[in-house]
C-alpha cells in the first residue's frame, strides 16, 4: 500500500456530537489560541506546553504498523493479558473474517486501559497478524514520550480522517466514541456506556458501508479508584481550548496515590478483564437502505448497555471477577 | 518449547489414525481446540492446510498450518504457515500385534525473535497446553475404544446372526 499520511487539520468548529471519537486528532495549525498578549503567565504558559505536545503528535502513516513487530511482541502481551488480567474474550467469530469492519468498543481504565490489550491481543492472535487493524488514540497518547511503539501497533490518532483512510484500506479499525470521556468516568458508574451522545462512528460506518461490530469490556474500570472526570478543572486550565482536552481525571492510582491528571500513566490494579464481541450490525441491512443515524446509534448503546449490565452480573467480587 | 504426551488406546492404529487424519474430529476431542478448519481444496495429506487455534490463557493462538508428513498409519506432522511458529506430530505405533497402538502427541511452539519475554510465556504457556495435549489423548482414546468395542460388538452380532440363520432351516 502506498504511504498514506493524514494529520486532521481541517476541523475547526466540529460540533461534539459530529465526531467519531473522543477527541479528534489536532494538526499543529488548529485552534491556536491567538495572541499571547493580555495573556496571564499561566495562560502564556499552558499556551507553550500545549504547542509542545501538539508538536509531538505523529503524523498518521497506516504503513507504520508492522505485522512482524507486533507478532514478537505477542508473548509479552499475552503474559501481562493473561496473568495480570485474566483475560477472556468471547465471540471473536462473531467479526467478519475479513474486509473492513468498525468495531466500537467502551473505553475503561483510564489512560492505562486493559480492554485494549487484551482485545488487540486476542484479535491479533485468532486472526493473525496478516489482517490489518488500526485503533484510533488520543493525540495526547501517541505523543507521550516512549510510546511511540504504539504506531507500530497500527494505533493512529483519533481523527475522521485517519478513520476514513483505515476503512477504505479494508482494515478493522476499532474505535471507542466514548472516548476521555468514558474511560475516566468515576467507577462507580463502571457498568455504563457512556459514548456522550458521539454519534460520528455511525457516519463512518455509513459511509463506508461496513458492519459495525460492538465490543464491550468489563473490569477496566476496577483497576483503580476513579472519582472524577475533572471536567471544571479542565476548563480552569484551558485544556479544552488549548489541547481539546475536556477532562483533567482525579483518581487513586498505584503508585501514585492521589493521581491528577493520570499523565504518567498508572500500575492498573489486576482486574479480571472480560471482553464480548457481539454479533456484526450491517446497518442497511437491519435500518433500511437510509437509517436514522440516532435510531442506530440508540440500538448500539443499548445492546452494549444490555451486554455490559449481564457481563457485570457474572461477575462476584470487584477486580477479582 | 516442546511439550508432548502419549497414551496407550485398545484400538489398532488404522483406527486410530481415523481420528487423527479427519479434521472434522479434531474439535471433539481436542481440549482447548477452539477451531481445525480446512483451509485448502486438499482436506487430508500432505499439502492440506488448516486453520487451528487453542485457547491458552487469555488467547486463542495458532493460524494456519499444512500437513508436512503424512506416512499411512504412523505419522502425521505438521508446520505453520502463518501464527505463532509451530510444528506438530502424530506418532502412531502398533502394540499387541496391533490390537493397541501407543500414540504419542508431540508439539513445538513458539514466536521466534520474542526474546525473553517471549522465552518466559512458552515456559508458563506450558503446563496448560501440556494438560491440553494429555486431555487430548485421554479423550482419543476414550472415543476410539468405544468405536472400537462398537464395531467389536456389531460384528458379534454380526457374527452370531450368520450362525443362528442355518440352524433356523
Amino acid at each position: 500500500m502506498a504511504t498514506q499520511t493524514a494529520s486532521g487539520r481541517s476541523r475547526n468548529g466540529q460540533k461534539a456530537e459530529a465526531k467519531p471519537f473522543a477527541k479528534a486528532a489536532d494538526g499543529p495549525d488548529e485552534q491556536e489560541p491567538g495572541h499571547a498578549e493580555g495573556r496571564s503567565p499561566i495562560e502564556r504558559l499552558v499556551e507553550a506546553v500545549a504547542r509542545a505536545i501538539r508538536a509531538r503528535v505523529p503524523v498518521a502513516d497506516l504503513d507504520e504498523r508492522d505485522p512482524d513487530y507486533i507478532r514478537e511482541s505477542l508473548p509479552a502481551q499475552w503474559l501481562v493479558a493473561s496473568l495480570w488480567f485474566r483475560g477472556e474474550v468471547r465471540g471473536l467469530g462473531n467479526i467478519p473474517e475479513d474486509g473492513p469492519v468498525l468495531l466500537v468498543g467502551n473505553h475503561s481504565g483510564g489512560n492505562m486501559s486493559p480492554d485494549s490489550l487484551v482485545f488487540t491481543l486476542a484479535f491479533s492472535t485468532y486472526f493473525g497478524v496478516e489482517r490489518r487493524f488500526h485503533q484510533l488514540a488520543h493525540n495526547l497518547l501517541l505523543s507521550m514520550p516512549g510510546l511511540g511503539f504504539l504506531r507500530s501497533y497500527g494505533t493512529v490518532a483519533a481523527s475522521p480522517e485517519n478513520a476514513r483512510q483505515a476503512l477504505s484500506s479494508g482494515a478493522a479499525l476499532l474505535v471507542y466514541p466514548g472516548g476521555d470521556h468514558e474511560v475516566h468516568r468515576p467507577t462507580w458508574e463502571g457498568n455504563q456506556i457512556d459514548f456522550d451522545g458521539r454519534r460520528g462512528f455511525v457516519r463512518l460506518a455509513l459511509e463506508h458501508d461496513v458492519p459495525i461490530v460492538p465490543v464491550v469490556a468489563i473490569g477496566g474500570q476496577e483497576t483503580a479508584l476513579f472519582l472524577s472526570r475533572g471536567e471544571g478543572l479542565a476548563r480552569l486550565l484551558m485544556l479544552d481550548k488549548l489541547l481539546r482536552l475536556k477532562v483533567l481525571p482525579i483518581s487513586v492510582a498505584v503508585p501514585w496515590g492521589l493521581n491528577v491528571g493520570d499523565m504518567l500513566g498508572h500500575i492498573p490494579l489486576p482486574a479480571k478483564i472480560t471482553v464480548e464481541v457481539l454479533p456484526a450490525i450491517d446497518l442497511r441491512e437491519q435500518f433500511g437502505p437510509e437509517p436514522d443515524v440516532g435510531e442506530v446509534y440508540d440500538h448500539v448503546v443499548t445492546t452494549m448497555q444490555e451486554t455490559l449490565e449481564a457481563l457485570a452480573a457474572e461477575r462476584r467480587l470487584p477486580i477479582l471477577g | 518449547m516442546r511439550v508432548q504426551a502419549a497414551i496407550d488406546i485398545v484400538a489398532p492404529p488404522q483406527l486410530v489414525w481415523g481420528f487423527v487424519t479427519d479434521p472434522t474430529r479434531y474439535l471433539h476431542f481436542m481440549d482447548g481446540v477452539t477451531r481445525w478448519e480446512v483451509a485448502s481444496e486438499q482436506v487430508s495429506g500432505c499439502g492440506a492446510r488448516y486453520r487451528t487455534l487453542m485457547r491458552v490463557g487469555s488467547a486463542e493462538v495458532g493460524g494456519l498450518v499444512e500437513i508436512v508428513e503424512h506416512e499411512q498409519p504412523r505419522e502425521l506432522a505438521w508446520t505453520s504457515v502463518t501464527g505463532i511458529d509451530q510444528r506438530g506430530r502424530w506418532r502412531l505405533r502398533a502394540r499387541a500385534n496391533g490390537a493397541r497402538t501407543r500414540v504419542e502427541l508431540r508439539l513445538q511452539y513458539g514466536v521466534a525473535g520474542a526474546g525473553v519475554l517471549g522465552w518466559l510465556a512458552e515456559q508458563v504457556a506450558a503446563p496448560a497446553v501440556r494438560e491440553n495435549l494429555r486431555r487430548s489423548l485421554r479423550e482419543l482414546k476414550r472415543q476410539a475404544e468405544h468405536e472400537q468395542a462398537r464395531a467389536a460388538a456389531a460384528a458379534r452380532r454380526a457374527a452370531a446372526a450368520a450362525a443362528a440363520v442355518p440352524t433356523r432351516r
